[in-house]
């Protein structure tokens, strides 16, 4: 697979590092969530059959972690964005 | 009909005109008793089990495509009971026995086959942790030999012990598992209990699920609606998908493992192997072909194809521990949809709705799970009582802390 | 040495003679030959035995579909199982035997299965051996395995290397006949970068095959002049001997490419180069593979398809026999006969199936005499050329799992929509059957793309040819006997197969081909599948679309396993990563072990040494005694800086730390968010925006990887950079009651008394006046210590400095082994007891997860599972007969419980010889372990023949209240 880096172009896939449904970034604050939010957030999943946004780190690059929108039936990708910005735009700040 | 040396020289002589089909094409019944949805090996398994053990035969199977269509016949059909922790290990040894005596079970010869399982030992850590796990398989009854370097080489002189990144240090073994030849265990299985009376309805997708109130009356079929009393979804690699219909998320994602097949060779790899510092694990078929496979390709997806970094990393680990394969050819390669779980263990439970149940989450490990998976469901389908060896694989275990989490990955679902 | 059916004229030079052995006779054949045109033209008929009958074989065709002519091809390791004969391309001193026989070839002794077929029919296996059950692994498997296979692995390594390539194009042209030389040139002239790969060794494909002309020349003329005129081109990259066996995201296609197989020995050069191929655009221009037609006995050597017939007479110059008939269901096929006449080779017969003739039998036990037709007329026949139509060749179509479609007209499954993104089709792939349509349709398509991608060079004309029509018709299986009639070659599977099949209720294609073992040969069911699925549709009763196809996996022929891992085998594997003080240690009599990629030094032999254990305990006392010195580099080292870095640290460990002070070091715990404990280290803070955080050495990555995650991803405000400096540092543990004095030698003016500079402090620093240095009172031994860094490039002078400073106290280096022995005496945490599974309560660490603040892992820590008082918890052991040996791995028993999982207490994780209590000691995890010091227990491993009884004590066998570590 290859991966439009929002800064560097395109690259292999393998020089990244899979994590998982970009969910993940959104993180309850563990002083306020309640024990099923934050098991919701750490093991439930949508898991679905079309496009899914999910994270990639590039680990053989320069170190981003991107969230990248791919198709799980046909692996086409169409959108790839700096996760620093996708948290920031869903109000993650410090 | 009765299979057996007799009957294949009868019909030899009489020009194998005498043949039944192994099973009816039945259209489905406005009702059964229950309806398993998924007509992979878990569920012909549950099935044939439901009819044998506990004589429930007004039940359906219903199968998008044809049976045995899942995993079930896209796997690398190895058989062990090595696992380490409480909540596994006595599950998968009741599998290995029941597959020890399947085929005089059910009648059909699915070439249950135990040529042992090796487990490459490549550091001080890799033992210590191996001994462990062996010692754990004997407390729970089953098989475990570790051996040195010469134990190793007289079954196996053709890894490579000389020139090795990650040099041999040892292994451990066990004897008891094997391979299967995966397809005939559906068959078996499907023949098993359509014998008794099971519905076995193919080219017929689940769409909905019947839920009023909390209770679950029945399923939305491309063949119309079907009510029962107990619905029991089993189709590992679709879970999440199916499950979405009746408005549950759960602790999986869909991963893509591939395997490859080789060339037929006139066989030399005794059992099944296992390299311990890559990807890759390979036994022989009873055709000749190499059988192997190694590491998901680590994304989410229901494409059943992966790509390149995992074909050639598979292929670079069977190269490290023998170094003979290089000239062999690669004839085909496949992917398969894993259910990958949040712990890397399985589940057969309950749901929050009455009357739906569920048994996925398998991983790549699915296939040597197929009898005690079925057996253990037919259990939960019958009695409403987990059976003993698979309490542990329960949907709430995530919330209470309890995972089964063999690998220590964590909850991440690409590390199991 | 003469070839009795050699021929004129061909594509061979027949000036450039070639000797070879088969099956150890010497043979000769010329220079532009394969295998398989130089047994024929040698009038070798019967080159090999099918799989399961064990039916004499003889060359079918004339391409990579060929499921019959397979060989060994070479000797001793090079040896290469199931070649294909009519691929090798013949080279002087090639040695080929065949495969697949017991004895000899011609006296196969398991051809009795061929007598034995009627109890061998489809899936007989899944129906018998069942009795006695102790048979299966005893008799049944071991008769079946031993008859099991084809060709042979030489149980050697492989001799040979193979290299991994990149390409990138704008087009990527797959095959080199008249569509793809078309396309390719078209789309070169309009300036595309475009590669041109053809599994053939020569270019040209059918053209070389057929009499056709293209541009008012013979067409395999102008397949040479058009492949010149390519190879001119700079934008251009021609790769013969190349398949491309599979199409994969984006664009990417894998290819292999043949490097040395046409050579007697690959001359330490690559054997194969696998290359992954990144397209814009790719042109499937494949062609179509040939089928055969079902009738009684179609099997038997001399039986060969009529396209493979006319390569052997036109390109080749062999005469595949004396007298040849011609069977055929289509227009195509007749172009044999006229093909053979011109070349003055007798022609028996022609039978048109379409005019109701058919060839209903044969007969020739190794090689085929006569055939039988329907009107009852027996001809003589040594060679019978059958054409039962062609099947496009739409595998790389159907690799991102779409499905081709029926074409009546054509009688084939043609490509549908659904293909791989950027993939096209053009001339016979796509079901365009004839010469003139197929080079218009390749010549427009690579206009199209030239001009998709902007490239608006003039892409010329195409070229003129000859044409005629193409007219197939539905004509799969003859009947009128009883005898089997083969559908797939190699797996012996006969059209009474498949219908056993569906009667016995496998029905659906899949069942078919699982059940009869359909289309699963090494050829992939490239001659046999949709001659099967019209089997199957006339038994049935169904229509051939509504039986569909299997699914067509990569790769599209064969590749070599070695090819896939190219260049990582042996000690290539993987790479090394070495330490700064490698050299040194290995000057100095170091043991290496691998740790992760690192290779670490285990021990430093000294001479008079019986054992490994010798050096070790001498370490361990040299250190205890007086001072050690350890290379620590392959920790990992975080640099993390910026006004939020202890706000950031807090939240990653779960312990606090925003108090920690400037030139102070702690100890930090870090979980997983599921709760477990994930990593632990040190962190020092060197000044007020500026940390080294420590990891182990198995996790240096990941943890970085997780920290950026939360830098990135969760607080992306945060004021905090990170940057790995594991490589950057060269880190030294000095270890022992002399540490002080030691260092106070090598640090340039500080003061490292106890007071200045106390346990848990750092600093940075100069050593050996000048260099930069940083300098940490931690202890991982236990003793007295600390952890000195500096660049790495300074590493090996440092370590080799280090030891002459050290000379007057015996200063000794040490390894892991010594390492390990000292922090399990210490009851120090490390991978064996962190293994992923392990929680802040096993540790005895509960505490230290503060509930005061939200960190990583803190909320899901607290699940009731994982805080039971009844559970695992770390703790000592040793033997209550002083004199055993614990064993890592052993579980604990009650001592007179049932040794069952019931009962199971737990595990030894680690285990050492103590030199200080002279004793074997352990830690490990055990229920309710914090509250039984004192008691004994069962360490019970079966697996290693031990059974012994062990006390309960604490983790910390040496120096409990840290008294050294402070002093």
């Amino acid at each position: 697979m290859i991966i439009e880096h929002p800064l560097l172009g395109p690259r292999d896939a393998a020089e990244f590092v899979y994590l998982g449904d970009a969910a993940m970034i959104d993180r309850p604050d563990g002083m306020t969530v309640d024990d099923t939010g934050m098991h919701d957030y750490m093991y439930l999943r949508d898991n679905p059959a079309g496009d899914i946004r999910e994270l990639w780190y590039h680990e053989q690059g320069d170190r981003s972690w991107l969230v990248v929108t791919r198709n799980t039936i046909t692996h086409e990708i169409t959108k790839v964005e700096l996760a620093r910005d996708v948290a920031r735009r869903s109000g993650r700040s410090r | 009909m009765r299979y057996s040396a007799f009957k294949i020289l009868k019909e030899a002589l009489t020009g194998n005109r005498g043949w039944k089909p192994v099973w009816r094409h039945p259209e489905p019944n406005p009702e059964y008793d229950i309806i398993i949805v998924g007509g992979g090996g878990h569920g012909l398994a549950t099935a044939y089990y439901l009819a044998k053990r506990f004589g429930l035969t007004n039940v359906a199977v219903l199968e998008k495509g044809w049976l045995g269509s899942g995993n079930i016949g896209r796997n690398t059909t190895i058989i062990r009971s090595n696992y380490l922790l409480e909540g596994n290990q006595p599950f998968y040894e009741l599998s290995l026995k029941l597959w020890e005596g399947l085929e005089q079970d059910f009648n059909y010869n699915a070439m249950v086959s135990q040529r042992g399982i090796m487990n490459l030992i490549h550091s001080d850590a890799q033992r210590d942790a191996f001994v462990r796990r062996g010692n754990a398989m004997r407390l729970s009854g089953a098989d475990a030999v570790i051996l040195d370097r010469d134990g190793i080489r007289e079954k196996c002189p053709f890894l490579d012990f000389d020139n090795a990144r990650f040099p041999i240090q040892g292994a451990i073994w066990q004897p008891r598992g094997g391979t299967v030849r995966h397809d005939a265990v559906a068959w078996g299985y499907a023949r098993g209990a359509d014998e008794r009376g099971v519905d076995i309805i193919q080219n017929c997708e689940v769409t909905g699920f019947q839920i009023e109130n909390g209770v679950c009356h029945g399923v939305e079929t491309s063949k119309g609606p079907i009510r029962a009393k107990k619905i029991a979804v089993c189709v590992a690699g679709s879970s999440s998908r199916v499950m979405e219909k009746a408005g549950m998320r759960l602790p999986i994602e869909s991963h893509v493992l591939q395997a490859f097949v080789s060339e037929g060779l006139k066989p030399v790899i005794p059992g099944v192997i296992t390299f311990g510092a890559g990807h890759f694990y390979v036994s022989q078929s009873n055709k000749g072909g190499l059988v192997f496979g190694g590491d998901i390709d680590g994304y989410n997806s229901y494409a059943q194809r992966g790509n390149l970094p995992v074909v050639e990393d598979v292929c670079e680990g069977g190269m490290a521990i023998m170094p003979m394969i290089g000239r062999a050819r690669l004839l085909r390669m496949w992917g398969g949809i894993m259910d990958m779980s949040m712990d890397g263990s399985p589940f057969i439970d309950k749901t929050g709705i009455d009357g739906l149940y569920f048994n996925g989450g398998w991983c790549y490990g699915g296939f040597k799970a197929t009898p005690a998976s079925g057996f253990c469901y037919a259990h939960l389908l019958a009695t409403g009582a987990p059976h003993p060896v698979a309490q542990h694989y329960r949907l709430d275990r995530f919330l209470r802390g309890a995972a089964i989490d063999e690998k220590g990955s964590g909850a991440q679902p690409n590390l199991h | 040495m003469s070839q009795p059916n050699r021929i004129a004229g061909g594509q061979i030079d027949d000036k450039h003679a070639l000797s070879f052995r088969w099956n150890g006779r010497n043979l000769t054949g010329y220079a532009g030959d394969t295998l398989a045109s130089a047994l024929l033209a040698n009038g070798i008929r019967l080159v090999g035995r099918s799989f399961k009958y064990h039916r004499p074989r003889g060359i079918f065709s004339s391409g990579s579909e060929e499921p019959n002519a397979l060989v060994q091809l070479r000797e001793g390791a090079a040896q290469e199982p199931n070649t294909r004969a009519t691929m090798v391309e013949l080279f002087d001193g090639l040695v080929a035997t065949s495969q697949n026989h017991r004895g000899a070839l011609e006296w196969d002794l398991l051809a009795i299965n061929d007598l034995i077929s009627p109890l061998l029919s489809a899936g007989f296996y899944y129906k018998t051996f069942m009795w006695p059950k102790a048979f299966w692994e005893k008799l049944y498997e071991p008769v079946i395995r031993s008859a099991a296979g084809l060709g042979r692995l030489s149980e050697l390594a492989d001799p040979d290397i193979y290299d991994h390539g990149f390409l990138h194009c704008d087009l990527l042209v797959i095959g080199a006949g008249p569509a793809g030389l078309t396309a390719a040139r078209a789309a070169a002239r309009a300036g595309c970068r475009v590669i041109l790969a053809d599994e053939d060794f020569r270019m040209g494909g059918r053209l070389n095959a057929e009499t056709h002309a293209v541009a008012d020349m013979p067409g395999a003329e102008w397949a040479s002049a058009t492949c010149a005129e390519l190879a001119s081109m700079p934008n251009v990259r021609m790769m013969p001997r190349t398949t491309i066996y599979g199409a994969f995201d984006h664009g990417i296609y894998g290819g292999i490419e043949r490097k040395t197989d046409h050579l007697v020995d690959s001359a330490g050069k690559p054997r194969q180069v696998l290359w992954r191929i990144m397209s814009k655009r790719a042109l499937l221009c494949a062609g179509a593979t040939e089928r055969s037609i079902a009738f009684a006995n179609n099997d038997r050597p001399g039986v060969m398809l009529a396209g493979g017939v006319r390569s052997y007479v036109n390109r080749y110059g062999v005469a595949p026999g004396q007298q040849v008939a011609v069977f055929t269901n289509n227009s195509d096929g007749l172009r044999t006969a006229a093909d053979l006449e011109a070349k003055g080779i007798a022609v028996s017969a022609v039978i048109d199936a379409r005019k109701g003739d058919a060839v209903i039998d044969t007969s020739g036990r190794k090689g085929l005499r006569s055939l039988r037709l329907n009107d009852g007329r027996k001809i003589s026949a040594d060679c019978l050329a059958v054409s039962g139509g062609w099947s496009p060749n739409v595998n790389l179509t159907c690799h991102h799992r779409g499905r081709p479609v029926w074409n009546d007209g054509i009688m084939g499954f043609v490509p549908a929509g659904d293909l791989p993104p950027g993939l096209s089709v053009a001339g016979a792939a796509n079901g365009t059957m004839t010469l003139a349509s197929v080079i218009a349709e390749a010549h427009d398509a690579a206009k199209m793309i030239a001009c998709d991608l902007g490239h608006a060079r003039g892409a010329g004309k195409a070229p003129t040819s000859s044409d005629e029509t193409y007219e197939a018709s539905a004509i799969w299986h003859v009947g009128g006997s009883q005898a089997r009639a083969w559908v797939d070659l190699q797996n012996d599977v006969t059209t009474k197969d498949i219908k056993q099949s569906m009667e016995e209720g496998f029905q659906a294609v899949e069942h078919v081909k699982r059940y009869t073992t359909l289309g699963m040969a090494t050829d992939q069911g490239k001659t046999s599948n949709t001659l099967g699925i019209a089997i199957m549709a006339a038994a049935s009763g169904n229509a051939i679309p509504d039986t569909g196809t299997t699914v067509y996996r990569p790769p599209y022929t064969p590749v070599s396993i070695g090819a896939f891992a190219g260049r990582s085998r042996g000690k290539d594997f993987r790479p090394f990563r070495l330490t700064p003080s490698h050299e040194w240690a290995l000057a100095n009599g170091a043991d290496f072990v691998e740790t992760g990629m690192w290779l670490r030094a285990q021990w430093f032999k000294r001479p008079g040494e019986a054992g490994w254990r010798d050096s070790v305990d001498r370490e361990v006392a040299m250190t205890r005694a007086s001072v050690g010195i350890c290379d620590v580099t392959t920790l990992g080292k975080i640099d993390i800086q910026g006004r939020d870095a202890a706000e950031f640290l807090n939240r990653v460990y779960s312990n606090p730390f925003l108090k920690l002070p400037v030139g102070k070091v702690r100890y930090g715990l870090m979980l997983r968010e599921d709760g477990i404990v994930y990593d632990d280290g040190t962190c020092a803070r060197l000044a007020e925006t500026h940390y080294v955080m420590t990891t182990t050495t198995a996790n240096a990555g990941t943890v970085f990887r997780k920290l950026e995650f939360a830098r990135q991803c969760l607080w992306p405000d945060l004021d905090v950079h990170l940057i790995s400096t594991t490589d950057g540092w060269a880190q030294f543990a000095v270890a022992g009651p002399n540490s002080r004095a030691l260092l106070s030698k090598v640090v340039d003016s500080m003061d490292l008394s106890n007071e200045a500079f106390p346990f848990m402090a750092c600093s940075e620093c100069r050593v050996f006046g000048g260099t930069p240095a940083r300098l940490f009172r931690i202890s991982f031994s236990g003793e007295l210590a600390y952890e000195i860094a500096v660049p790495a490039r300074y590493g090996h002078a440092m370590m080799g400095a280090l030891m002459q400073v050290g000379e007057e106290f015996n200063a000794v280096p040490y390894g892991t082994e010594a390492l390990g022995v000292m922090r399990i005496e210490k009851g120090h945490a490390a991978g064996n007891e962190l293994n992923g599974q392990t929680t802040a309560h096993m540790l005895g660490l509960g505490g230290m997860v503060s509930r005061k603040k939200d960190s990583i892992g803190s909320k899901l820590s607290e699940r009731p599972e994982m805080i039971r008082d009844d559970g695992l918890r770390l703790v000592g052991f040793r033997p209550v007969d002083r004199t055993q040996m614990l064993s890592a791995g052993a579980h604990f028993l009650e001592k007179g419980a049932p040794a069952d999982m019931a009962h199971d207490q737990g595990w030894m994780t680690s285990v050492a010889y103590s030199p200080e209590l002279g004793h074997s000691i352990g830690i490990g995890y055990l229920k309710r372990g914090g509250e039984r010091f004192g008691e004994t227990v069962r360490a019970y491993s079966p697996v290693r023949n031990q059974d012994i009884m062990v006390e309960i004590c604490s983790p910390h066998h040496i120096d409990p209240e840290g008294e050294r570590q402070r002093g």
